[in-house]
């Protein structure tokens, strides 16, 4: 990042494992900040070389036309799954991290990773959490709050016949096999920083060789918000922020059941 | 001295570097982009103190920052 170009100090450059290419995100998505803070870890981890990617399906998916790694386009859900082969195949030799949205991992590959999370699989989740099905026009997701307005609930999500929002990092945290779980946020510089630090923790996690590991990411989606890309921020602040509380839930360095059995 | 470079062909014009920047160096300009979006311009160039928040916090990548 601090390099010298000519006389000039850059004090905010590309990565260099993001692809000097234009994203092909809509206006004000915040998975390209996600994108770019990945870029980051990867460089200042020197891993770009020893790095699988598993894509999920959706607009987080996007990052394989930007990010400057191996990738593996898994289907529906099911990248944990395809990652545990990554993983085992090669013999635990190369990183495996996957990227999935809230429709994807919340709905329809809940139980790949609630079994990788039961497995203990040495994979790093990044799980961006935008409220929504983006790819798709912004239909109800497993995360949406309650009260929200979406394409398949125009007068917002109603808790007595849709339920409530599920939360990822916490149910995970759950699970003994998991070594790291946080819930970050790109809303600000410091949130920018903490989710750095967040996603470097959780790689940090995979070379020790611990155990699964999480980071849930809050990120804007203006789109199915419905609203301009400013004001999605402030929508994040104000709503998502309250469902979904930013911190550690988990952060271990040994995984364990907690008890022995006698004989064994 | 710090030098604010927004690449326009890149820039979506979502207004977010205007959003983050603490000290309201940059503001939206009346050009527009070959892709049809307005861009935003550094316009306050001596309050600036090089945080970096606008080219971190930009979803496209469009804003790179020197210190010259």
């Amino acid at each position: 990042m601090m390099a010298e170009a000519g006389s000039k100090k850059v004090l905010c450059g590309p990565p260099k494992s993001r692809m000097p290419v234009e994203s092909p995100l809509c206006p004000g998505c915040q998975h390209g900040v996600i994108g770019r803070i990945l870029g980051e870890v990867i460089d200042e981890l020197g891993i770009q070389g020893d790095t699988v990617c598993i894509a999920g399906v959706g607009c987080h998916a996007m990052m394989l036309f930007t990010t400057n790694v191996d990738f593996v386009q898994a289907l529906h859900g099911r990248a944990p799954g395809i990652g545990t082969g990554v993983k085992r195949g090669l013999n635990g030799k190369k990183l495996v991290f996957t990227v999935q949205g809230d429709g994807d991992l919340a709905s329809i590959g809940m139980g790949d990773i609630v079994h990788s999370a039961i497995r203990g699989e040495k994979l790093t989740i990044i799980f961006c959490n935008n409220s929504a099905y983006g790819t798709t026009g912004g239909q109800m997701a497993p995360t949406t709050l309650v009260g929200q307005p979406t394409t398949t609930t125009p007068g917002g999500r109603q808790y007595k016949s849709a339920g409530f929002p599920v939360h990822i990092a916490e149910l995970l945290a759950g699970f003994p096999g998991v070594a790291y779980s946080a819930r970050c946020a790109v809303n600000s510089l410091a949130e920018y920083a903490k989710t750095k630090k967040a996603i470097k923790t959780a790689f940090q996690k995979q070379i020790d060789d611990v155990g699964l590991s999480i980071v849930e990411i809050l990120s804007a989606c203006p789109p199915s918000l419905k609203l301009s890309p400013t004001k999605s921020i402030q929508w994040i602040k104000d709503h998502m922020m309250a469902e979904f509380p930013l911190g550690e839930f988990k952060n271990v360095d040994e995984i364990s059941p907690g008890y022995t059995i006698k004989g064994s | 001295m710090i030098e604010v470079v927004i690449n326009a062909e890149w820039c979506k014009g979502c207004g977010l570097c205007i959003l983050f920047c603490p000290q309201n160096c940059l503001s939206m300009g009346s050009q527009i982009s070959s892709k049809g979006y307005s861009y935003p311009v550094f316009s306050n160039e001596e309050e600036c103190n090089g945080c970096t928040a606008c080219g971190k916090l930009c979803p496209d990548m469009a804003i790179n920052i020197y210190k010259l």
